[in-house]
């Protein structure tokens, strides 16, 4: 059946650490994961509760999937109320931890109120304990987990943490595991600062052993990873490239936002392309790239490892940073290059370890960045406000700001509020690149319209992961769509956002979905779970999630107005590229998608939708 | 013919399939704490190995053990613990220079790589080919084609 049927609830306020069942009936309607987590986490806290508040809960949960050998199978999500959004937040993370927590024994953690001073959890099986922290308090993730693994003489430890973004309360803040593989968006680390729980260390050796039914399973799991090596995308294009290889595609289509999404090219994207990363450096003669690697029981490995260039000036000095370590990924790239307008590609392998190390999401930091120079440029900050000074392009500024955020130094604390409250602060709203108060990630949504939707409507705010409308319009997978046409993309949406809850819920790796489609998917939740996970039901399910969760968004106090985009992309066209004169034609799209959600011309699902989906 | 396990660490990305594999095959749950083929990742080299048993020829773990709890498979020639005849004395650990054998507190017995009787679940999982089961005699056939392309002959004209 491939869950453990069991949860660990911590209380951090008491300090007690209690196993209970799962509900294995909310199981049989949201699988696991994302789905999972986020019934328990409407159905235990007030939707208008604080973010940041011990009334607050946060839970960290595996799918059925999750420690098993089908592709990709490794993954758990931290849903928990966002503190840089307000509404739901899930946050997804690959690497060792997820698996490792499923061995030990356990489908999820559920961590409600505060502990008054700061604490870590260690799990060795059935065993669970708060330790104090104080003394990891105030250091990095990378010290931590060495830290822990040192302490418990257990260099198989699996540690998922927080650094001093967290601890500082930074509004998106990660949650950082493996070292470099983060549950990154929409703040869940600063959720766990405000809890003073520094770090989760797991070990497990149970295993995974109760699956439905193995033959069928083995033999799902087989041919899976067979369509995963034979597809173009996942079995060369991201093990060879990782996702970067992006950058370029989404540049000559012009649909990457440059510098504060003034611009939908830049000038710069070859230099911080997937193709850069294995050039060979002038200085040194080595590539950026040194190899690529593979979260638990992946197949495809679109992981990046690099090598910043010794004698660059962010790292000269510092040898610590020198070795081969987590690299780049597409949206990374973008947001801390191109969104600021900077092609120092070493300077953006920097900025990245420093959001590794200290967790924090690259992609709300890199976008926040882009919105500081542009007041900057405006000339509504100034150089004595911020202590530097910060013009579009500015590898150093990007550098020195990454450390201040990070750090919680000088002006790294306002900017740690991310766009939305930063660009208010400074009396310009509108120049805010968010929807929710999450910043967009890499694609222009007036040069892709699905996408433009996609994000306008993201329960969880700007998000390329809700809906990868990129897919379709981009890619043409499943079927090739114009980007320019906002035809048809409601309801295409909808079935991508049902389609990704799904696997969001699984333990499996949404990458996967280059290759395989539910057709492929299906055969292997069903091999390993009890009950009936026809194709139909689990679409099905993945709608009743999509509702779930705007329902809890709603009653958090947003309206349909929210589901819009920053008055730039409704405005002001493309200057260039193939989508040259457009906007982003939300107002055309959402009364579509809104009917085929069945909900009013509001946003609210009718109880007509609600009955149906058993909400 | 007569196969061995052919490790090339340069091909591994550390996805564990291997190690889930090897749990599997031999305790029936996906476990990579109970798997005996370890795949380490030395992180800031950017470099991944996986490591097991290479079945020495004369056998350190074999000699040792005092009880004779470790047998020659004549099909494939793996040095193969006997569980009913394994005191747990755990001598072999200490005998083997390469650590790729290991007690397990939960049987009471050493566990060592087996080659799972002339099917490796672990080569059989790789996707990347980092482990292959090929002929013992010509691991190195591979790597000498490789430099054969590259070899040539200055007179050819
Ligand atoms: S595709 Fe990439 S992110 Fe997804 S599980 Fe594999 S290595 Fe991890
Ligand atoms: S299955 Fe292959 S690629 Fe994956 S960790 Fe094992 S040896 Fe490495």
């Amino acid at each position: 059946m491939a869950w453990t049927r069991k949860i660990l609830r911590i209380n951090l306020t008491q300090g007690s650490c209690v196993s209970e069942p799962l509900n294995m009936a909310w199981a049989a309607q949201y699988l696991g994961q994302r789905g999972l987590a986020s019934k328990y986490l409407v159905s235990e806290i007030d939707p208008l509760v604080d973010p940041l508040s011990p009334e607050n809960k946060i839970i960290y949960a595996t799918g059925p999937l999750t420690g098993t050998m089908a592709s990709t199978g490794g993954r758990y999500s931290v849903v928990t109320k966002g503190p840089l959004t307000g509404v739901i937040a899930c946050s997804n993370s690959g690497g060792f931890f997820g698996a490792e927590l499923k061995f030990a024994g356990w489908d999820m953690i559920i961590v409600e109120g505060k502990s008054p001073t700061p604490v870590y959890l260690h799990i060795e099986n059935e065993l669970a304990e708060l330790l104090p922290a104080d003394d990891l308090w105030g250091t990095t993730v990378w010290a931590t987990e060495a830290t822990l693994k040192k302490r418990h003489q257990d260099p198989l430890l699996r540690v998922s943490s927080i650094g001093r973004a967290g601890e500082n309360q930074v509004l998106f803040a990660a949650i950082v595991n493996d070292l470099h593989r983060a549950a990154g968006r929409s703040g869940v680390g600063a959720v766990m600062g405000s809890k003073n729980l520094k770090a989760i260390a797991v070990r497990g050796t149970r295993g995974v052993g109760n699956i439905a039914d193995p033959k069928a399973f083995m033999a799902a799991a087989t041919a899976g990873k067979k369509m995963l090596a034979e597809n173009a995308v996942t079995g060369q294009g991201l093990p060879t490239y990782g996702t970067q290889v992006l950058m370029n595609v989404i540049n000559e289509m012009g649909a990457l936002p440059t510098r504060n999404h003034r611009d939908v090219e830049f000038e710069g994207a070859r230099k911080i392309s997937a193709e850069a990363m294995h050039e060979k450096r002038a200085s040194d003669g080595r590539s950026h790239l040194v190899t690529n690697q593979a979260c638990f029981g992946c197949t495809i490995a679109c992981g990046r490892i690099s090598r910043i260039d010794e004698t660059h000036f962010s790292v000269e000095t510092r040898p610590e940073y020198w070795g081969a370590n987590g690299g780049l990924e597409y949206e990374a790239a973008w947001a801390l290059g191109s969104a600021n307008g900077v092609d120092d590609l070493e300077a953006l392998q920097f900025a990245n370890l420093l959001c590794n190390e200290d967790g924090m999401d690259p992609i709300s930091f890199g976008a926040t960045v882009g919105a500081v120079m542009e007041l900057y440029d405006l000339g509504i900050l100034s150089k004595e406000e911020i202590g530097l000074e910060v013009p579009f392009g500015s590898a150093a500024a990007l550098c020195k700001l990454a450390e201040m955020t990070a750090r919680g130094e000088g002006f790294g604390k306002i900017l740690g509020q991310g766009s939305k409250r930063v660009c208010a602060r400074y009396g310009r709203p509108e120049l805010s690149m968010t929807v929710k108060g999450q910043e967009f990630p890499a694609y222009d949504g007036r040069a892709l319209q699905g996408m433009g939707l996609a994000y306008a409507t993201s329960n969880r705010g700007a998000c390329h992961l809700r809906g990868y409308m990129v897919s379709s319009e981009v890619f043409g997978i499943p079927v090739k769509t114009d980007p320019r046409e906002t035809e048809g993309k409601p309801e295409m949406l909808k079935a991508f956002q049902d389609a990704t809850a799904v696997v969001d819920s699984s333990g499996l790796c949404v990458f996967t979905t280059f290759a395989w489609t539910m057709n492929d998917i299906q055969p292997q939740i069903q091999a390993a779970c009890e009950g009936d996970w026809s194709q139909d039901s689990l679409l099905q399910m993945g709608e009743r999630i999509w509702n779930l969760e705007r329902d809890f968004n709603l009653a958090a106090g947003i309206t349909g107005k929210d589901d819009t985009l920053p008055p730039r992309l409704l405005n002001e066209p493309c200057k260039t590229g193939g989508s040259k004169g457009m906007v982003a034609e939300i107002g055309k799209m959402l009364p579509v998608y809104y009917s085929a959600r069945g909900w009013t011309a509001d946003g609210v699902p009718t109880a007509a939708t609600r009955a149906r989906l058993g909400l | 013919m007569q196969k061995s396990l052919h490790i090339d660490p340069g091909k591994c990305t550390g996805c564990l399939q291997c190690e889930m594999a090897c749990s599997y095959e031999h305790t029936g749950a996906f476990n990579p704490s109970r798997s005996l083929i370890k795949v380490f990742d030395f992180h800031h080299e950017g470099r991944k190995v996986p490591y097991t048993c290479t079945q020495c020829a004369e056998a350190w773990c074999l000699n040792a053990c005092p009880v004779e709890a470790i047998k020659i498979d004549a099909a494939t020639g793996a040095k193969v613990v006997l569980d009913a005849v394994c005191v747990g004395c755990k001598v072999c650990t200490i005998a083997c220079p390469f650590g790729t054998i290991n007690y397990s507190h939960e049987t009471g017995k050493v566990q060592k790589c087996d080659l799972c009787g002339g099917e490796p679940a672990c080569a059989e999982a790789c996707p990347t080919d980092a482990i292959t089961y090929i002929d013992s005699d010509w691991t190195g056939l591979e790597r000498m084609r490789k430099w054969a392309q590259k070899t040539d002959s200055a007179a050819r004209v």
